[in-house]
């Protein structure tokens, strides 16, 4: 029988619709191989049962000769920001240790809906704060990648980390992700896989633990742009319980899904030729170039005069908001309490919080309460919102002229774990070319491209207007069929 | 602009952290290469541009104004609410004492 864990979304989705398979036997290899796979430590708990039982439904509901979901018998990771009911959240921090949520994410409901089960909750760095998965409370993420001639753990990216090292190890057919200013692209990208965040307000942000709600939206990570369309589709769609939830239909986007792109202009944006930038990245833009050109499609030069500024006015943004979101965690409602000995109110908040955030987390609280503070709230978080109109208007101007964009997801290769710890700036630069559409709410996909010399992933970025998944799945999928990136990391773990 | 660490123990208080002198001390250095690097904004000319808070044109809904709109979140689900906290005593949250 072939090997159940090389299969993705669609393959088992049609596979158990057929009765070529069964779900449980699915749940059963994907369970296997996760919990064989703990040197990855890409989850934080396991959650082998609830797989299970989601195959056992599907199962039984095929034998009853009913209609399956879109997601019918396949089991995925859970990024563990989404809160589900009955099964530990802790957005990887310590203060959210032992938090067991009475209620059911908007995003996770909807994929059980579809048939879905759950494999797990998926390691990610702390409150979705790192780009490399080195900040959780729960230890590194590895990436199943490893660099040519060399032992040295790598990272997967973040902080969607769990995420991409559990997909590109084959632990997981998919998973999902929440990007808020490049966390699904770039771990993506650094693990050889998908990963599509749709425009804000796609997903339901309920239930999902909030860093900079602004910016944050969930999206899917899988190995192929297909896998992405189907999982995103059953993800997506309007929820009143969501202020910022769109109200408007989903395109079944799978089916739409048309890599002939004759009558496509795709910008090229000439300030995305950064300095700093790896050759290897370089040349697998102008390859993306080509590969786009023979899908039909019209190359043009478009202009994002502001890109220098996204990322400045993000770490402005996101710990702003991020510092007002965190004010929740208090040791009274839920989560870590400490109360040292005689210590009135105020005093446990502030040991709660100093003993329950790790240092990015706390790093980011400080910078976001000071550019909120008094005197300094114009200078800098007026000014950055004013700078993030800026950036959003470049790409407004910019889709006068093309109807999806190409660029780079990330400026260097996967690096290995540890290498940047002690630099938030240099950590920081990893998202620069992903962070501007997360400011504009922009569609934006990673597709993986091609192998560097030292044989880890690179990944191309595609954005599209607002609303437009379809035409970034489908560029993406016509840069898909011609890159024939087959490649797999070895199994170490 | 910068910090020193007098100005770093002040958003540490009003962040509700606390931070012990070693603590402030490597966070000075760190914030300021943050916020020297954000000083870069200060460039972009911003004449005549609103500030941006909401990118995806949407407008808020307002929900019929009855109790329990929602009976998933309208309440009615103390025990719920009270399940995940460290310290809940006769349906309430406890707290230290805060009055003298």
């Amino acid at each position: 029988m072939t090997d159940l864990t090389q299969l993705g979304v669609k393959d088992i989705r049609d596979g158990v619709r057929a009765g070529d398979f069964t779900a449980r036997e699915v749940a059963e290899s994907f369970n296997a191989a996760v919990a064989d796979a703990a040197a990855l430590n890409a989850f934080i708990v396991t959650t082998p049962d609830h797989a299970l039982a989601a195959a056992d439904k599907v199962d039984a509901a095929r034998a009853a000769g009913e209609t399956l979901g879109a997601m019918a018998g396949v089991p995925v990771g859970m990024k563990d920001l989404f809160a589900t009911n009955g099964v530990q959240t802790t957005a990887a921090s310590h203060i959210l240790e032992g938090f067991i949520p009475r209620y059911e994410s908007t995003v996770s409901q909807k994929l059980w809906d579809a048939g879905a089960g759950m494999l797990g909750k998926l390691n990610l760095d702390q409150f979705a704060m790192g780009s490399s998965n080195e900040t959780s409370y729960f230890g590194n993420v590895a990436s199943p990648w490893k660099k040519a001639g060399s032992n040295a753990a790598m990272s997967p990216g973040g902080s969607s980390g769990g995420s991409s090292s559990a997909v590109a190890a084959r632990i997981a057919p998919a998973a999902t992700g929440t990007d808020t200013g490049g966390s699904i692209r770039q771990p993506a990208a650094f693990t050889g896989i998908c990963g599509i965040k749709p425009t804000y307000g796609r997903c339901s942000r309920w239930g999902i633990v909030a860093f900079a709600s602004s910016l944050d939206q969930a999206g899917s990570m899988a190995r192929s742009v297909e896998d992405c369309a189907i999982m995103l589709g059953a993800m997506a769609g309007f929820d009143p319980k969501d202020a910022t939830s769109l109200q408007m239909p989903v395109p079944d986007w799978e089916a739409s899904l048309n890599a002939d792109l004759r009558g496509k202009k795709v910008g090229i944006p000439r300030e995305y030729r950064m300095e700093g930038t790896d050759q290897a990245i370089l040349d697998s833009w102008e390859r993306g170039k080509e590969w786009l050109r023979d899908a039909g499609a019209q190359i043009v030069d478009v202009s994002l005069p502001h890109t220098k500024y996204a990322l400045p006015a993000y770490y402005i943004i996101a710990p702003a908001e991020a510092s007002s979101n965190l004010a929740r965690y208090d040791g009274v409602r839920y989560g870590l309490r400490d109360l040292p000995d005689g210590a009135g109110l105020q005093d446990m908040y502030a040991a709660t919080r100093a003993a329950g955030f790790g240092d990015e987390v706390k790093r980011r609280i400080l910078i976001g309460t000071y550019v909120l503070s008094a005197g300094f709230y114009d200078a800098y978080y007026t000014q950055a919102q004013k700078v993030r109109a800026l950036v959003a208007r470049d790409f407004e101007r910019a889709f006068a002229e093309c109807d999806v964009i190409l660029a780079p997801t990330t400026p260097t290769a996967s690096f290995p774990l540890g290498e940047n710890v002690d630099d938030p700036l240099a950590m920081y630069l990893n998202d620069v070319f992903a962070v501007p559409a997360s400011l504009a709410g922009l569609p934006a996909m990673s597709v993986p491209a091609t192998i560097n010399a030292d044989g880890l992933p690179l990944g191309l970025q595609l954005v599209g207007r607002p609303f437009d998944e379809q035409a970034v799945l489908n560029a993406g999928l016509a840069i898909q069929q011609r890159a024939g990136f087959s490649a797999k990391p070895e199994k170490w773990w | 602009m910068s910090v020193d660490k007098a100005n770093v123990a002040k958003i540490a208080s009003l962040a509700r952290i606390s931070m012990d002198d070693a603590a402030l001390e490597r966070m000075v250095p760190e914030l300021n290469g943050i916020l020297q690097w954000i000083e870069q904004l200060g460039e972009v000319d911003v004449t005549g541009i609103e500030p941006m808070a909401a990118v995806i044109p949407n407008t808020l809904r307002l929900r019929d104004d009855v109790v329990d709109a929602d009976p998933l979140t309208g309440g009615g689900r103390r025990d719920d609410v009270l399940a995940n906290a460290p310290a809940a005593e006769h349906g309430f949250f406890g707290v230290p004492k805060v009055i003298e």
